[in-house]
């Protein structure tokens, strides 16, 4: 296979670098260790101290923040606490359309990923350039540029309108519609590129010897090809979730008000009127462990396959 | 490779399934036509966004001459600087530690490391954002310049480490034992040596780092002081009052930079790779 054993080339070179090993990790594990990771163990801290007033902390253990975001205790907070619904629904929301921009995406990406890999390798190399740029492009310009096209007064619903086609034009922007359409065109991308490495790498000996054994080609398709292919698409869907589901700008500029995902609830704690830090903190943690259990699931997922492979 | 495969005398091409080109095809229209569309209509004369009233470069003069344009110059350059130089240290950093983790053998903490460098990129970016503005806040940082270039440098090291350390994997160590062998120090091996071998990866980790930096929204909205803005904290100011015609000729200038340095890192990447591909 690719690779081998590379570091077997003369032990001196190694042994130069081996003495100097922590010197050369330190500057990346310490600006990693305090400004990520610090401030990451801090957050979970914070949403466990108690609320000032205008943004700051108390350094008060509390679980208010938790007891805000799961339970309902009424009006002056004596009543027995029940389910709250009003963040669980932001975050199962969030959850239904991180996972269905997902699909779409594996939908129309696995295709693509597929279609690229399978080309001569001179036009290989032009698809491939092409569906690196968007990888690139500032998200920020992307998402207006999606709200430019489908918004009342914007290109789509004037050319309808001139065609004859339409008498007014179709709501788009605002709508639970816009924000999905925004998740799965601005993580496409991220869904090609995994599958497509898969691909290349495919032997298709095995959808030979599968047509050889009279399988036709969606059934090789859907019982050699697939499996062969998984970890690049399990991979994929992961890029495509765990940003999906903290996404802002979709939600924020294609959204609106009414269509409030996790990024904006956030956001709104730390900037918007709401104000609450410690309960911002509480609801990022809840969607750092929802990430986090995705992240373990596959990485579990992987070192299965390695050793099923192995 | 698959060149050991016999040529198929099947009638049908195995490879082939109907109704793959078309989805390819649709999936580079979802993709490609907002930006075109936004660069097309940001030459258009009329004063209407929607109906086309003939070409002109209007817009851009107003980006760059208009009334909003000393608040545009400002964040690209605030956008430029902290962008340099947050590639610039985010590189030294991913390259020295791609040769501390590839280059210095096995050791037991390579895991716990590899995790560590790579943690950036699987946080989300809000929490990310969330975590920085409340340490800042804690050690009571001033935020400004400095904490958006510092939180940048985090998110850009696993960038900036991916495509170097991806170089470094396929280079032997044969060609730095050789000097050694012919009486180079350990520092001319890695000077003479090395890091010309390893520099087309090095200049793509930078120019990734550089393009992730000036990209960024949402980390740089947190941890922004009031008043300081980059060009994506200002776009965004601007569109949240609707999407003028100047808005559209930003995006379309940053969309041919980010065209042109995804080319450059694209080039660069390859350069001197076939050989190493030879090899594999």
């Amino acid at each position: 296979m690719a690779g081998g054993v590379s570091s077997s080339g003369g032990h001196s070179v190694s042994s130069a670098y081996a003495a100097v090993r922590n010197w050369l990790l330190a500057p990346s594990w310490i600006t990693i260790a305090i400004f990520m990771l610090g401030p990451v163990l801090l957050m979970a801290v914070y949403s466990f101290l108690t609320k000032e007033f205008r943004g700051g902390v108390l350094w008060e253990f509390s679980l208010a923040s938790y007891d805000q975001f799961f339970f309902d205790r009424g009006l002056f907070g004596d009543e027995p606490p029940k389910l709250h619904w009003t963040y669980l629904a932001i975050y199962l929301r969030s959850f239904i359309q991180a996972s269905v921009a997902t699909l779409l995406c594996l939908a129309i990406g696995f295709p693509t990923a597929y279609f690229i890999a399978t080309r001569p390798a001179s036009t290989r190399m032009v698809w491939l350039f092409l569906i690196t740029i968007p990888y690139w492009v500032n998200l920020l310009i992307r998402t207006v540029s999606m709200k430019f096209l489908i918004r009342d007064t914007g290109p789509i619903n004037e050319w309808l309108i001139s065609f004859g086609l339409l008498e007014a034009p179709i709501k788009m922007v605002n709508t639970d519609f816009a924000v999905q359409l925004g998740l799965f065109y601005s993580y496409l991308p991220f869904m090609v590129l995994p599958i497509y490495a898969a691909v290349e790498r495919y032997d298709f000996a095995l959808s030979e010897a599968a047509a050889d054994l009279y399988a036709d080609r969606w059934t090789t398709l859907w019982l050699v090809l697939l499996p062969a292919v998984r970890p690049g698409i399990i991979a994929g869907c992961i890029l495509v979730f765990v940003p999906s589901l903290g996404a802002f700008l979709a939600p924020d500029l294609l959204g609106g008000a009414k269509n409030f995902m996790i990024g904006s609830l956030i956001e709104e704690q730390f900037k918007g009127a709401a104000g609450n830090w410690p309960f911002g903190a509480a609801c990022a943690m809840v969607l750092l462990t929802m990430v986090l259990v995705a992240v373990f699931l596959y990485a579990r997922q992987q070192a299965a396959n390695a050793r099923g492979g192995g | 490779m698959s060149t050991g495969i016999r040529k198929p005398a099947r009638k049908i091409d195995l490879r082939r399934y109907p109704g793959f080109v078309h989805l390819a095809v649709f999936c580079m229209i979802i993709l490609y036509a907002p930006l075109l569309i936004v660069a097309v209509y940001s030459f258009n004369a009329s004063t209407s966004i929607t109906l086309w009233g003939g070409f002109s470069l209007q817009w851009y003069e107003e980006v760059f001459f208009g009334l909003e344009s000393a608040k545009f110059k400002d964040a690209a350059w605030n956008s430029f600087t902290i962008a340099i130089s947050a590639a610039v240290v985010s590189t030294c950093f991913a390259t020295s530690a791609a040769l501390g983790m590839l280059r210095a053998g096995e050791f037991r903490g390579r895991p716990v490391s590899f995790a560590l460098i790579n943690l950036p990129l699987m946080v989300p970016e809000i929490v990310t954002a969330v975590a920085t503005l409340i340490f800042f806040n804690w050690i009571n940082f001033e935020r400004g310049i400095g904490t958006i270039l510092v939180a940048h440098i985090v998110f850009c090291i696993p960038f900036a480490y991916l495509p170097i350390a991806a170089r470094l994997e396929g280079i032997s160590g044969i060609y730095e034992q050789a000097a050694l062998d012919l009486y180079a120090t350990r520092w001319e091996a890695f000077r003479l040596v090395l890091l010309p071998l390893m520099a087309p990866g090095v200049l793509s980790g930078f120019l990734l780092a550089f393009i992730i930096s000036l990209d960024d929204f949402i980390i740089t909205n947190f941890v922004k002081g009031a008043g300081v803005e980059t060009l994506p904290t200002a776009i965004f100011g601007a569109v949240k009052q609707g999407i003028k015609p100047n808005i559209m000729a930003i995006s379309t200038l940053l969309l041919v930079l980010s065209f042109i340095f995804v080319t450059l890192s694209w080039l660069i990447g390859r350069m001197g790779t076939d050989s190493g591909r030879a090899a594999d």
